[in-house]
């Protein structure tokens, strides 16, 4: 087997990097693939309270990198599926314990046991995210519509275009339905038109992903939730489905809004 | 038009933002894409100070791309 390396990457922290991480790396191990996951933010570690996995950590990938312990011992395995494994951040570490030729040696040797290597990468545009992208096949962006998240987006792909990363593409998270409309929000198309790669999918603002997390299941477990079927369409995107974008919008029009929108068109 | 004039209503912040991102957007691609013109500019207005007056404000250094060929564009206005 010849699995992919999908990097996760952002520029500016605190945008839904790790909770994307999380919903995807679990949502493709659902659909059937056989999924790891490594927490490349070397010192925050974060992906393993998002997976609800934080107890069951013994090594991590500071220790994998320096021969320390086999891979298979760092391997953490989900409990919800044997599909997916989480390979956990050194949390008493920091990002020059690990080099980008370790990473790359790691997610080649990975690369022969699953379909799926997802990289949770750090903020910011230094050595860990470097380690981050230079082992990947394809990478997803992630951003808010918020202006400084949107320029840092544009600064990474810059970064990736002159390291010939061709597979990019972009998830904008935390979208506002009730603020795009009044136009305080920056929309999916707006952000678009200022960056020019290809949407992979948006994922509204959801306030239930705070309790997700207090439990450690992300969105993509819970039927109801509308950034789990957000994540869902990604994942199905990601096998090459070509589902259309859903848009997010505020509960039913009534028909007197209805009237108000023709005319505005 | 009537219903133009319902439609003239005050730039939104979104639409601000877009603005303000474009703009920035361009000069920071450019930039990176070209790192060393800055230094070039001020390597520019070293030389040029020592035969004429300028305002190192003005000086504008820019690469440009028309198809296929890369222009190196240099204006530097005299006082
Ligand atoms: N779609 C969303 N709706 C609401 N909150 C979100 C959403 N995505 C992320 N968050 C919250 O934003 C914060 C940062 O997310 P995280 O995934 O840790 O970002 P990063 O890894 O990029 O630093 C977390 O508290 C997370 O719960
Ligand atoms: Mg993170």
């Amino acid at each position: 087997m010849s699995g992919k390396v999908l990097t996760i990457t952002s520029g500016k922290g605190g945008v839904g990097k790790s909770t994307s991480s999380a919903n995807l790396a679990l949502g493709l191990a659902l659909s059937g693939k056989k999924v790891v996951t490594i927490d490349l933010d070397i010192g925050l570690r974060n992906l393993d309270m998002i997976l609800g996995l934080e107890n069951r950590i013994v090594y991590d990938v500071v220790n994998v990198v320096e021969k320390a312990c086999k891979i298979n011992q760092a391997l953490i395995k989900d409990k919800r599926t044997d599909n997916l494994f989480l390979i956990a951040a050194a949390q008493t570490r920091d990002k020059s314990a690990v080099t980008s030729e370790q990473i790359i040696g790691l997610t080649n040797e990975l690369k022969k046991d699953f379909d799926y290597v997802i990289l949770d990468s750090p903020a910011g545009i230094e050595s860990g995210f470097r380690n981050a992208m230079l082992p990947a096949d394809e990478i997803i962006i992630v951003t808010t519509p918020e202006i400084s998240a949107v320029r840092d987006a544009d600064r990474v792909i810059g970064i990736l275009e002159s390291n010939d990363k061709t597979q990019v593409s972009l998830i904008i998270n935390r979208i506002n339905p009730t603020l795009v409309k009044k136009g305080d929000m920056m929309s999916k198309d707006d952000v678009l038109q200022v960056l020019s790669i290809p949407l992979i999918g948006v994922v509204p603002e959801d306030s239930n992903i705070v309790s997700y997390t207090n439990i450690g299941e992300p969105s993509v477990l819970h039927k109801d939730s509308n950034s789990g079927a957000a994540y869902k369409n990604i994942v199905k995107r990601i096998l090459g489905e070509d589902v259309p974008f859903m848009e997010i919008t505020e509960e039913k029009k009534g028909f007197l809004q209805s009237i108000i929108n023709f005319f505005k068109e | 038009m009537f219903f133009d004039f319902f439609k003239k209503r005050k730039k939104t912040s979104a639409t601000k933002a877009k603005e303000r991102l474009q703009i920035i957007l361009a000069h920071e691609r450019a930039a990176n894409k070209a790192p060393f013109l800055d230094d070039l500019r001020q390597d520019i207005i070293k030389v040029i100070s020592k035969y004429v007056d300028i305002d190192p404000k003005t000086i504008n250094v820019n690469l440009q791309k028309d198809n296929s060929m890369e222009v190196l564009e240099i204006n530097i206005p005299i006082k």
